[in-house]
């Protein structure tokens, strides 16, 4: 069953950078764009795993801090000529919250 | 099973030219012949061309072997390298090698290639004088560079050219003597010529012009001492090295009777005057026109090879001929005539030159017969391709001088301005191994090639100098319909400043923040990219560093965490240990640290500090916090800035040290610790000229002498090993602080990001930074003191900020925990 859970404020984000979500099946990365779009992302590059929520971010792409990846924050797609997919995660955001439609039911949250 | 009985080929000479026909033929026909090669030289056949890099110390000889001797046998070809063929017997089709070897053969292949030419001048045989030539002669040089003595190099042409630079950038000091006023002249007209020996004096070789050798004068014991012009004036040198030219390699032809005149003359088709030998390379002549250059070549081996497969329809015709110059940093081309030839010719020129650029393009009918390019040689290719076509240029002649890209503003293609829409299919791309844009959109399409090191590794495109990638890379992007990453002049794909023109505007225009250097030069992103963002943060906390804020955001992982991320995610720590020196209880604290938080590795790094390994990343404040009671704070192990200054033990302990190397390696990571830089900076105190401390391979590098102290500058031990360049000796450790510290701020306020000072110096030049940090005791007061302003804000530890708690705290933090 997929739900949406609340995770935290726009504002606990910071602007072009991310944050993390930990779940029992693998951290989500949650991304900030200058004009305060969410957008959500397994936390593993395809390439080699590297944690994209360490990633530069800019316009809708983030750069993976391993091996300079550019990961589509909207689909998760590689830039040519390198080629994967990182899973995207729905995101929305009301009232300056922002949700994110996960599997599981949410248990703990910080700040 | 092919039932007819193979031919046997016979191939005198293991060279690029006999190799690359064999290569052909065996492309079209791989079951006609047994075939044997014969070569003089005792190592497989490698690219001669890219000697000149194995002498700079850009290459190592096995890099540039071409066939491995593996290849051979798996083409079933027999080798015998190190035994030259000493006689043809055209009447038995037999050939007898030095060793005695007789081989039949029903066709034979002659590939002798060349040999230096040498002046009748005396003293020629001298030990001590070279050619340039093979692997043996590069061997001979380098011995030389590595005893540091001095060398004249005779000829300034292109080989000559290149052997000096080798020379000089494996330390020696390089004179060169040409025949002529201008270097390059059958390649260059007067202006290039002379833009090239104002760069390469600048780097430091010193020329004599119009100097025409008289002799190579011999020293008592019987070696080369030095070279005396006719006009009177001697060079002293240990080494000699007579590059001015060469001559085709006719002996073996000569003595089996085949028709000789300055080559060996062959039709056409490849064929000498025995209609069972043929040809190619630098020993023969075709149409009264002998070779030296390899594209043309490449084409004589195409035709030879379909000859030998019993085809006739390829005849060969020289082809127009391009030039480049292997030397890294200076970009010459030049194509067809090189100055208008009478009134009928016209000269279009755009000259500018304080940047040192120079373009000559000469027109005849509208079209374009001649091109000569330095400084900015990014259209040549294009220029080339309208020459090769014939192109009628009229329409764009007004605009032409700028580059394709104003000429033609239709074209948008992704690579630099180039068309490749508009190429056509046999234009030659690269030119090294003679690659046409047909054959590497033929291997794209068929094999659904990529990247571009895949079409290196499948098409040997630009595999070689690498000049060609950016128009390979827009093939690729054309025929991929995928825009790959391509070559811009810009920082990045946000712009087409350069690094140096956006310095230049934050300065002038007085631009303070990322946004404001974005709009004022146009950037076509308004967020910029991972690439320019780190550079205008690093710029503009150089230019001011008393009033621009750090952007957190624009670092890399690493200088927003203050550790180093590891492949699995984890961190290292390093703490800062004053020039290499510790106490028992912060060693105590490190060991208590890595026990409290299961660090798995602690490691003694390169820069005798200690590295704590897999540190997660939630971990960190409380192990900054930790180290931060014992007194320890960041090493900076993460960072474009100072990192470590190392040092050996020096006058205190060691019976040999002259200075107090440990106390001034202190003194000089106590200055310049926190300091941001536009790459990693290193540097290390040596006690004494045994050097313990590798002091000359540090981007600052002291080591301390009875004398006093020789600071030399610009080496690392990176990708590309580099010697330190030696900048000056001075008597006190107040003078060491003050001239590193000068060094240092220069290198911040002119170099690129992420370049290091070692292609820093070699790009702008010793006697430049010579000039400013030593000639110029103002400019150098002056530096310093910019450096030690700046350090003011930059000598806080962020270590203790963030384990505070007050700094970056969500970093550190998952935003929340699901499930």
């Amino acid at each position: 069953m997929q739900d949406w859970i609340k995770i935290g404020r726009v504002e606990d984000i910071p602007r072009l950078g991310a944050r993390t979500v930990q779940t029992p099946k693998g951290d989500i990365a949650v991304f900030r764009t200058r004009d305060d779009e969410i957008f959500a992302l397994h936390n593993r590059c395809p390439h080699k795993g590297g944690p994209l929520s360490e990633g530069i971010v800019s316009g809708r792409v983030v750069v993976c801090p391993l091996h300079s990846w550019t990961i589509d924050l909207e689909t998760g797609e590689a830039t040519a000529p390198d080629e994967g997919c990182t899973r995207p995660v729905d995101s929305r955001v009301a009232d300056g919250q922002v949700w994110l439609k996960l599997e599981i039911a949410k248990k703990v949250a910080h700040g | 099973m092919n039932a007819l009985p193979r031919q046997k080929l016979v191939v005198i000479g293991n060279g690029m030219a006999g190799m690359r026909t064999v290569e052909e033929l065996l492309a079209i026909a791989p079951a006609r012949y047994d075939i044997t090669v014969f070569g003089a030289e005792p190592h497989p056949n490698y690219n001669r061309i890219m000697l000149s890099s194995v002498l700079a110390g850009e290459k190592q000889v096995d890099d540039i072997v071409i066939n491995t001797r593996e290849w051979y046998a798996e083409n079933a070809i027999r080798l015998h390298t190190g035994d030259p063929v000493v006689a043809i017997d055209r009447a038995a089709k037999t050939v007898t090698s030095a060793n005695g070897l007789v081989v039949p053969y029903d066709k034979l292949l002659l590939a002798t290639g060349s040999k230096p030419l040498m002046p009748p001048l005396p003293g020629l045989d001298l030990p001590g004088v070279v050619a340039f030539r093979d692997i043996a002669d590069v061997d001979k040089m380098l011995a030389a560079a590595e005893a540091k003595q001095r060398a004249v190099v005779i000829g300034g042409g292109l080989l000559g050219l290149e052997a000096a630079w080798g020379l000089k950038r494996r330390g020696m000091p390089v004179a060169l003597v040409h025949l002529m006023p201008t270097l390059m002249e059958r390649q260059l007209d007067v202006e290039a010529g002379g833009l090239l020996q104002k760069d390469l004096t600048e780097r430091g070789l010193h020329f004599f012009t119009s100097g025409q050798t008289e002799e190579i004068m011999g020293a008592d014991e019987g070696s080369a001492r030095g070279v005396k012009l006719t006009d009177g004036r001697e060079i002293p040198a240990d080494l000699v090295v007579v590059a001015i030219g060469i001559r085709p390699n006719v002996d073996l032809a000569k003595a089996s009777g085949l028709d000789i005149n300055r080559g060996i003359e062959v039709g056409d088709d490849m064929a000498t005057s025995d209609p069972a030998i043929y040809s190619v390379g630098e020993c023969v002549e075709h149409r009264g026109q002998i070779f030296g250059l390899v594209a043309p070549i490449w084409e004589q081996a195409k035709v030879c090879a379909s000859r030998l497969a019993g085809r006739d329809d390829l005849h060969y015709e020289t082809p127009p001929l391009s030039t480049r110059l292997k030397i890294t940093g200076i970009d010459v081309f030049s194509a067809g005539q090189l100055a208008a030839q009478d009134e009928a010719d016209e000269e279009l020129v755009y000259r500018d030159s304080a940047k040192g650029i120079y373009k000559k393009l000469v027109i005849r009918a509208d079209r374009v017969v001649g091109a000569v390019m330095y400084g900015d040689v990014a259209d040549g290719s294009w220029y080339f391709q309208l020459m090769r076509e014939k192109a009628d240029v009229a329409a764009i002649r007004d605009r032409m001088i700028f580059g394709q890209a104003y000429a033609d503003t239709s074209c948008k293609g992704h690579g630099g301005g180039v068309n490749v829409a508009a190429m056509s299919d046999d234009t030659q791309v690269c030119g090294c191994n003679g690659v046409s844009k047909g054959a590497i959109v033929k291997a794209i399409t068929e094999k659904g090639l990529t990247s571009l090191d895949e079409v290196k590794a499948h098409t040997k495109a630009s595999a070689s100098c690498g000049q060609c990638a950016s128009v390979v890379q827009a093939i690729l992007s054309h025929v991929t319909g995928e825009v790959v990453e391509a070559k811009a002049a810009g920082m990045c794909g946000c712009t087409d400043h350069s690094h140096d023109e956006v310095r230049k505007q934050i300065l002038a225009q007085g631009l303070k923040t990322q946004d404001a250097v974005r709009s004022a030069l146009g950037w076509r992103h308004a967020d910029g990219c991972a690439k320019c963002r780190p550079a205008l943060n690093y710029y503009l906390l150089c230019a001011w560093p008393s009033e621009y804020v750090d952007d957190y955001q624009s670092r890399f992982i690493n200088e927003r965490v203050h550790a180093n991320i590891q492949k699995d995610g984890t961190y290292s720590v390093v703490p800062r240990m004053w020039g290499g020196l510790t106490t028992p209880s912060e060693l105590r604290a490190i060991a208590d640290v890595a026990d409290k938080y299961e660090i798995p590795t602690v490691k003694v790094t390169g820069g005798q500090r200690i590295d704590l390994l897999g540190v997660k990343k939630e971990d960190l404040p409380a192990v900054w916090a930790d180290l931060g009671r014992a007194g320890l704070i960041s090493g900076h192990a993460y960072s474009k800035g100072l990192r470590t200054v190392k040092t050996c033990v020096g006058s205190e302990w060691c019976r040999f040290g002259t200075q107090d190397s440990t106390g001034l390696g202190v003194k000089l990571e106590k200055l310049m610790w926190g300091s941001w830089t536009p790459h990693k900076v290193k540097l290390a105190v040596s006690g004494c000229p045994r050097n313990c401390a590798e002091a000359t391979i540090k981007d600052i590098g002291i080591v301390c002498v009875e004398a006093g102290y020789d600071i030399s500058v610009g080496g690392n031990g990176g990708i590309e090993l580099r010697g330190t360049d030696h900048l000056v000796r001075v008597a006190t450790e107040e003078e060491v602080l003050e001239y590193s510290g000068a060094f240092m701020q220069i290198y911040r306020e002119e170099a690129r990001y992420l370049e290091r000072t070692a292609p820093w110096v070699e790009r702008v030049g010793m006697d430049y930074i010579k000039r400013r940090v030593v000639d110029d005791a103002e400019g150098r007061r002056a530096a310093f003191a910019r450096f030690v302003f700046s350090q003011k804000y930059a000598q806080v530890d962020p270590w203790a900020e963030r384990a505070s708690g007050a700094v970056d705290a969500h970093e550190f933090e998952t935003l929340a925990e699901v499930g």
